[in-house]
Order: C-alpha cells, then sequence, then structure tokens
C-alpha cells in the first residue's frame, strides 16, 4: 500500500466534499455577507483540495492529476471523513459541519506545517492561515445561533446532535497515518483530538449549547465505506468529465 | 472649486414661499455643477427626480448583480474542472461583492438595503433581464462571461464617470473585475471552440442563445427609451442605447470569428463606408415579453431569491437577537464596574 498516497487523498478528499457543497449555497445564502463568506471558504477548500490531490497523484506516481482524482473516481475510492459529504440542510446544518471540521482542521494544518516534507509543510501553512479564518467564522456563528432566538437555539441543538457522531473519521489511525506520522511527513490525527475537544468545550459554553450524550460513532470514510448521500454528490460533480471523457476543458 | 449645492437639511428651516424660489436657484446650480463634471455626494442637495432616478437604476443594477448569481451559480457543482470551478465560484462570489457596494451606495440616497431587497422580492423592482434565460450547458459560463459580461463592460464603463460620486467610485472597482469575467468567459468559449466535436457545438449553441438576449441588454432602441434624455442632461448617462450596442457589435464580431464561431445573425454585414457592422432586425417583442415577467425563467429566479431569503429569516432574527443580547449583557457589566 502506498501510505503517502492514501494520507494526501484522505487531506483532499475532505476539502474536495466540502468545497462542493459549500458552493451550492452561492446565491441561496441567508445574507449577501454569507453567500460571500460560504462561498469564499469553499474556494479554500477547492484550493486546498487542488493541492493535496495534485501531490496526491505525484505520490501514486501513475500520472493521474487533480482532475483525474476528483472526477474519475467512484465512491468506493473515496476517502474523505463521513462528516464532509453530510449534506448542506440548513444553515445551521452547513455551519455545524463546518465547525466540527474547522476545530479539527487548525491543529491538523498546525502539525502538518511541521511536516519533515517541503511541499506537504507549504501547502499546511498557507491552509493553517485559511483554516484559521475558517473557525473564527463558523465559531461566531455557532455562538449566534445558539445564543440567539429559542428557535435558532433548538436547530442547531439539533444539527450538532444528528452530526457529531460522524467526526470519528477525522481522528481514524490506521497503519496510512501511523507510517505518515513515523516517517515525519504527516500527522497523527488521534492526536489532534485534545485540541479538537477544548474548541468544542469552548465554543458550546459560549453557544450555550448542550454536548449530545455519547452515541456510537459513525465511521469507515477513510477506508471508502460511505453514506449513501456521496453518490449523489459525485453524480453531480462528476457529470461532465465522465459524459466527455475526451474533452479538455 | 468648493462645492456650491447647500446641505439638504438646511432647507426645512425655511417657509414654503421662499423654499420654492430657493429649489428653482439650486435647481440652476445643481444642473450647472453636473454639466461641469463635478460630483454629486451623497449630503448635497439634488433634485428629488434625480435622487428617484438613481435609486431606481443603482438598485436594479444591484438586483441583477444577486440574480445573476443564480444561472452560474447553478454550474458551480457541475465545473467540469476543479480549475473552472474555483474561477468559477471566485467569479460568482465577486457578483455577490458588486450587489453589496451597489445597496451601499444605494444606502446613501436614503433607503435601506432590506427595503430595497424586498421589492425585488416582491416583483416590484427590476433587474437585468437577461437572467431570465437559463444557463443549459457549461458553454454557456462561456457565452454568459463572454457576451453578456461584456454587454455589462459597456454599458458600466461610461458610469465610472457618471454625476453621483458614490455609483461612479462603486463601477470602478465593478469594472476592473467585469472585465477580467469577461476574458474568463472568452477563454472558456475559445478553450471549447478548439475542443471535440461535441465541445464545438456545445459552444456555437450557447452563442446562438445568448446572443441576441445579450444585444437587447443594451435597453430598446434610441427612438424609444424613456429615460434616457434626462439621464444624459445629468451625467447619469453618456452614451445612447444604439450607440452602446454599435459598439458592442462591433468588438464582439471579429472576437467570435477568431475562435471559429459564427453569429446567429443572417443579415450581419460590415459596412465599410460607416466603419460598423450592420445587423439584422432585433426581435423587441421578445425583449416586452421577457421583461413583462414571461421569459424562460422569470419565475424561478424570483422564487430562488424568495426561497433563500425566507429560508434565512430564522438566521437573521438570531443574527439580531444575539446582538442585542451581547448589547445588553455589555451594559450590564458596564453598570456593575461603575
Amino acid at each position: 500500500m502506498n501510505a503517502r498516497f492514501e494520507y494526501l487523498l484522505r487531506l483532499g478528499d475532505d476539502a474536495l466534499l466540502l468545497g462542493q457543497q459549500l458552493g451550492l449555497w452561492t446565491g441561496h445564502g441567508p445574507v449577501l455577507e454569507e453567500d460571500i463568506a460560504l462561498t469564499n471558504i469553499g474556494l479554500d477548500q477547492i484550493g486546498q483540495a487542488r493541492a493535496w490531490l495534485t501531490l496526491a497523484g505525484r505520490a501514486e506516481g501513475t500520472g493521474r492529476d487533480e482532475d483525474t482524482l476528483a472526477f474519475h473516481r467512484d465512491q468506493s475510492k473515496f476517502r474523505n471523513a463521513l462528516l464532509c459529504e453530510r449534506p448542506n440542510g440548513h444553515f445551521g446544518d452547513t455551519i455545524v459541519r463546518q465547525f466540527l471540521f474547522d476545530a479539527y482542521a487548525v491543529p491538523l494544518h498546525a502539525g502538518l506545517a511541521q511536516s519533515n516534507d517541503a511541499e506537504i509543510s507549504a501547502i499546511a501553512k498557507k491552509s493553517a492561515k485559511e483554516s484559521a479564518y475558517h473557525l473564527r467564522h463558523s465559531q461566531a456563528w455557532m455562538v449566534r445561533l445558539g445564543d440567539g432566538t429559542t428557535e435558532s437555539h433548538a436547530k442547531v441543538q439539533e444539527s450538532l446532535n444528528l452530526l457529531l457522531p460522524f467526526v470519528g473519521d477525522l481522528f481514524h489511525s490506521d497503519e496510512v497515518s501511523s507510517t505518515a506520522a513515523s516517517e515525519g511527513w504527516g500527522v497523527d490525527p488521534a492526536g489532534l483530538r485534545d485540541a479538537w475537544e477544548a474548541t468544542l468545550t469552548e465554543t458550546l459554553e459560549a453557544a450555550q449549547l448542550r454536548r449530545p450524550d455519547a452515541a456510537p460513532e459513525q465511521v469507515g470514510g477513510r477506508l471508502g465505506r460511505h453514506t449513501e448521500q456521496l453518490s449523489f454528490l459525485l453524480a453531480e460533480m462528476q457529470v461532465l468529465p465522465r459524459t466527455y471523457p475526451d474533452a479538455k476543458w | 472649486m468648493e462645492n456650491p449645492l447647500c446641505p439638504s437639511s438646511v432647507l426645512s428651516a425655511f417657509p414654503d414661499v421662499f423654499l420654492k424660489r430657493m429649489e428653482m436657484d439650486l435647481l440652476q446650480r445643481f444642473e450647472a455643477y453636473v454639466a461641469s463634471e463635478k460630483k454629486i455626494e451623497p449630503k448635497d442637495w439634488m433634485p428629488d427626480a434625480y435622487r428617484k432616478t438613481l435609486i431606481r437604476q443603482i438598485s436594479q443594477h444591484a438586483h441583477s448583480e444577486i440574480v445573476g448569481m443564480l444561472p452560474e451559480g447553478n454550474w458551480i457543482s457541475r465545473a467540469p474542472s476543479l480549475k473552472r470551478k474555483a474561477i468559477l465560484m471566485a467569479k460568482v462570489q465577486d457578483e455577490a461583492g458588486h450587489g453589496l457596494y451597489l445597496y451601499s451606495a444605494c444606502e446613501t440616497l436614503g433607503v435601506q438595503r432590506d427595503d430595497t431587497i424586498a421589492d425585488l422580492h416582491s416583483g416590484k423592482a427590476k433587474y437585468s433581464s437577461i437572467f431570465n434565460y437559463p444557463t443549459l450547458t457549461w458553454a454557456d459560463m462561456g457565452a454568459v462571461g463572454w457576451l453578456v459580461d461584456g454587454a455589462a463592460i459597456m454599458n458600466q464603463v461610461p458610469l465610472c464617470k457618471c454625476s453621483y460620486g458614490p455609483y461612479a467610485r462603486a463601477m470602478v472597482r465593478v469594472c476592473k473585475e467585469e472585465s477580467f469575467h469577461q476574458r474568463q468567459g472568452f477563454q472558456i468559449m475559445m478553450t471549447l471552440a478548439q475542443g471535440t466535436e461535441d465541445q464545438k457545438a456545445m459552444a456555437q449553441d450557447a452563442l446562438n442563445r445568448w446572443w441576441w438576449p445579450s444585444i437587447m441588454m443594451f435597453g430598446p432602441p434610441d427612438d424609444n427609451s424613456p429615460n434616457s434624455a434626462q439621464s444624459m442632461a445629468w451625467n447619469i448617462k453618456r452614451f445612447s442605447n444604439d450607440e452602446l450596442r454599435q459598439k458592442f457589435i462591433d468588438l464582439t464580431v471579429p472576437q467570435a470569428e477568431l475562435i471559429g464561431l459564427t453569429i446567429p445573425d443572417a443579415d450581419l454585414k460590415w459596412n465599410e463606408e460607416t466603419g460598423h457592422y450592420e445587423h439584422g432586425p432585433i426581435d423587441w417583442a421578445e425583449f416586452n415579453r421577457v421583461i413583462a415577467g414571461h421569459g424562460p425563467c422569470n419565475k424561478e429566479r424570483l422564487a430562488a431569491r424568495n426561497k433563500a431569503w425566507d429560508d434565512g429569516a430564522w438566521v437573521r432574527e438570531a443574527a439580531g437577537a444575539h446582538a442585542e443580547k451581547r448589547a445588553a449583557r455589555k451594559a450590564a457589566s458596564n453598570t456593575a464596574a461603575a
């Protein structure tokens, strides 16, 4: 198994699925400023996806580039965390999904910035600036919605109850991640959980939200076992390159 | 030169009979001031009709940016490469930004953004009719950038010199971004025109569908343009609809030829004497039909805007409620500290 390829795919696919879904908000946000913010965050995610997938393609060494990997893989070959393929739902669902991810992305990028691989470190340093900003945005909305009206509090609490069980993949450790960590070019995701927990606790307190009772976590994305949603997402995303395989765009 | 126009708030101190005389005097001074290419600023006195014209024009322009996000946003999820996806997201996000500057420019004339948006949602306010056409294939992203943004630039560059300062300044930035959008649209078309047979057909089909609506974007012909003369006198408008349309056609036809696409106008021909292209008759009945609400997508566009606004109501209310709670907590802690 090519651990480097697998590891980079995980990074790239998380960003790709979030970017793909955030883009769906363009023109449909609750207020113009949020159309801009969500599209901008989605744009950052697509930028990160391109960088990680390009590097993944090179690590694999069979000539696949960012687009071949994004548009010509079936759902079982995707390595994104299940959280990232959860549907947009309403604004609160999108915010909670993004917050749970951002709280993980900040320590992840900080760790990867220390990578002994110059390219991984460079992409992570750029991504770290973006994820810090994304967290500020999603955290601020967690607090506004949690500590807003009775309706918004109830809605965002429900989003949290639904999405929290899907974070397991983010901290999934296996042979791939332990190789990444032991060789010094990646980080062990299990080690990011404390920082993520601290951000979660602090934010839920400010937002006056209750941490749902512990439930079994849904996992499988890192191994290619996905939810029903992914296939629909990919069908839409991949339609043109699949329909016109010889075309250059 | 000092602005000789009196702030409008000063006028309220005078009785009506004097007011009338002063207004006539102010109107003359206003017209002379505008004729000397000076900018009117928000606190300056301005005739009511000038204010109303600008509110109508700037808010329609803002609405066009926002409704215009929908036909292009439609293809973000299906962009055929990650690079194209990123470019399209950046472009549509720019349009949202234009909407924001323009709503802000409109607010300097004394109207609130939410009220202006409510007029859009109720169907009272208009937006550019071009966005009532559907985007059916990826090539439409090329055609919209190349033709629709191209026509918009033609209309908007003169607005950088518009007599109303906030609008003119907003347009400087808008035009810089639009000109980039136009080039990226042309680049999509060029790539398709040089691509596979399917791609070439897609590009030609998009040009066929977008050409006539694009040249209608300049508005009715000069002999049937009700608001033009006054707007020209006030230096809001600088060129007539037909002048701008001709300029657009003269510039665009050679671009289509360069990439091997055919303009869908059998009557189109170059006139050596005038140095301009002559074009076939424009279907103004179609133009009027779409403006009147009967285009292919009028109902979808308004429904999408209304849905976004209605679905977002609880979010806006939450943000307002949270801001109030924060302010109350801050006030309470300040009182306690004192």
